[in-house]
């Protein structure tokens, strides 16, 4: 099979990869090398982006408060996290007398392994992600929520009562919020009828033989189709999905003015870094899921039938845009948003933010499903 | 039925307040014209590369004491020592000679104002009493020298005489 690399279809580039490696070794081996290869563009994805939601997020925060924001490494202050990144791989590993060594150093790993597992489930492209589950929704809930362990393990093990309590408040804020997260995302589920990302085509006839979250955006994203019931449950998502990552204004978990900075007060040089990146990570993490059940993730942006024919000249315009580029644009568009509420709302106590979860998010979600369920019994969507 | 009305308006404005909140943040985000920050090397000598803005120091700033000249060269320093006495550093140091003015009276003059910069704590206390007002401060803050001799400034300009009038 000759190599072929298509911006628009990965499928043939990937299936170009597995051909040529099999064609080398054996199955067993080239399955290996195909693991290897995804673990290390999956790594070095993982750098990058996370290097550069640090330097966004210190922009952005700059912008909002009038200010200019790191502009010395680099143009623009581009590589002043890279700089900050080596800064924290030269910094001394202090080691806790009488903490639990083992926990202790195991915690941020747990952290990061939970994210590479989130992000192995997501379509970036046409043809680009990792794995393709039946359950990729259920998955990526059931996993992202995993990531708690690592910060319940890093407060115990650090024998420090503010990483303590840090860690406690963060189990006690993901519990809650996991129930909105899950039931907004199960909203979209029932519009959509499967838990499936994207679609499996038959390897012979090349049928859909199951239809994809993002291929059936295809004729308009799902906050679009599923209209009112879905514009809720994307509000739902989006504050639930901030307090999921622990970021402000629910930073219970850090709460630099109260407990030093919670679950990772006693870490130093890169294991502090670990868990400062895959704070990122969930960020970005929660807006790709988002984009990607919301707004159809790497699919262009597509006006349905109903409007009469001119929207196929239009939908073919959209779709000259390549898909990698709408999963970013749009992933990014809601990592600003994530942001914007971080510098723009005052942190909440905490019963405000039991209240806010148990009293008016988890109600309005129910709510909302049983108003979703009878917009698709009825067919009221589009 | 009364309690579900508030249940509801509470979201309502919950909503909008925190919808008005995120539309000022991100007003600003889209201003890049709204941000106060002076780039200072590169907007010391006027529009920098960097910066849009030139360095405007504030009228009250205390940069360092200067005696102002006028066109020719003429102060007001009468030679008192008022700010020599005020001064709670012993910052300034007068060295005054006695001159025979044209009435043929004999009258103080000073022959050097010495400051010392690497001495002083900006009280202003030496500006503030001076009676003739012939110190003031200048907006001036880049004082690194490597020689801290050169710390030590004579403020009166060399040749310079006393203002007609001031007493």
């Amino acid at each position: 099979m000759s190599f072929s690399f298509d911006i628009y279809d990965f499928t043939s580039f990937t299936k170009w990869i597995d051909v040529s490696l099999t064609s080398y070794c054996t199955p067993f081996w080239a399955m290996i090398w195909e693991m290897l290869i995804i673990g290390v563009a999956i790594l070095i994805f993982y750098a990058v982006v996370g290097l550069f939601l640090v330097y966004a997020e210190r922009k952005v925060c700059a912008f909002i408060q009038n200010r200019v924001g790191p502009n010395r490494v680099g143009p623009y202050g581009f590589i002043q996290t890279v700089a900050d990144l080596v800064k924290l791989l030269f910094k001394e590993l202090v080691t806790i007398k009488k903490a639990d060594k083992f926990l202790f150093n195991l915690a941020p790993f747990i952290v990061i392994i939970v994210n590479f597992m989130v992000i192995a489930a997501i379509p970036f492209a046409k043809g680009l992600h990792a794995v393709n589950f039946n359950i990729g929704i259920f998955y990526m809930m059931a996993v992202s929520s995993m990531g708690v362990i690592g910060i319940l393990l890093a407060g115990w093990s650090s024998n420090n009562k503010f990483s303590l309590i840090g860690a406690m408040r963060s189990g006690a804020q993901i519990v809650s919020y996991e129930l909105s997260v899950g039931l907004s995302m199960i909203t979209m589920v029932i519009l959509a009828g499967t838990m499936q990302l994207t679609n499996t085509y038959d390897p012979v006839t090349n049928q859909v033989l199951v239809h994809g979250i993002v291929d059936l955006q295809k004729d308009g994203w799902f906050i679009f189709t599923g209209h009112l019931p879905a514009i809720i449950a994307f509000v739902i998502f989006l504050i639930a999905g901030t307090a999921e990552t622990n970021r402000g204004p629910f930073d219970f978990a850090e709460a630099e003015s109260e407990l030093t900075a919670g679950f990772h007060t006693e870490y130093s040089g890169i294991k502090f870094a670990l868990f400062y990146l895959s704070e990122f990570m969930n960020m970005f993490i929660v807006a790709s899921i988002a984009a990607t059940i919301f707004w159809g993730g790497w699919m262009p942006f597509h006006l349905g039938h109903i409007f009469g024919d001119w929207v196929s000249g239009f939908n073919n315009v959209m779709d000259y845009i390549p898909p990698f580029v709408w999963y970013i644009g749009k992933t990014f568009v809601i990592i600003w948003i994530i942001m914007l509420f971080k510098w723009t709302f005052p942190r909440l106590r905490i019963d405000q933010l039991l209240t806010l979860e148990w009293k008016y998010l988890l109600p309005i979600n129910l709510i909302n499903i049983i108003l979703m369920a009878l917009v698709v019994l009825m067919g009221w969507h589009f | 039925m009364k309690s579900i009305i508030e249940y509801i308006s509470g979201i309502y404005r919950g909503l909008r307040s925190l919808l008005i909140g995120m539309s000022v943040t991100g007003k600003y985000f889209f201003s890049p014209r709204a941000i106060v920050t002076q780039q200072y090397p590169e907007n010391r000598h006027g529009h920098g590369k960097r910066s849009k803005k030139q360095l405007v120091m504030f009228d009250r700033f205390k940069g360092e004491v200067v005696m102002p000249h006028d066109a020719n060269n003429q102060h007001k320093c009468t030679g008192c020592g008022i700010c020599e006495i005020n001064c709670p550093n012993g910052t300034i140091e007068i060295i005054s000679v006695s001159k025979v003015g044209e009435d043929g009276k004999k009258k103080r003059a000073i022959e050097k104002h010495i400051y010392r910069l690497g001495m002083c704590s900006f009280c202003a206390l030496c500006v503030k009493t001076c009676p003739s007002k012939a110190l003031e401060f200048s907006q001036e803050f880049e004082h690194a020298v490597f020689d801290r001799t050169k710390l030590v400034k004579v403020l009166n300009k060399p040749g310079s005489s006393l203002m007609k009038g001031v007493e």
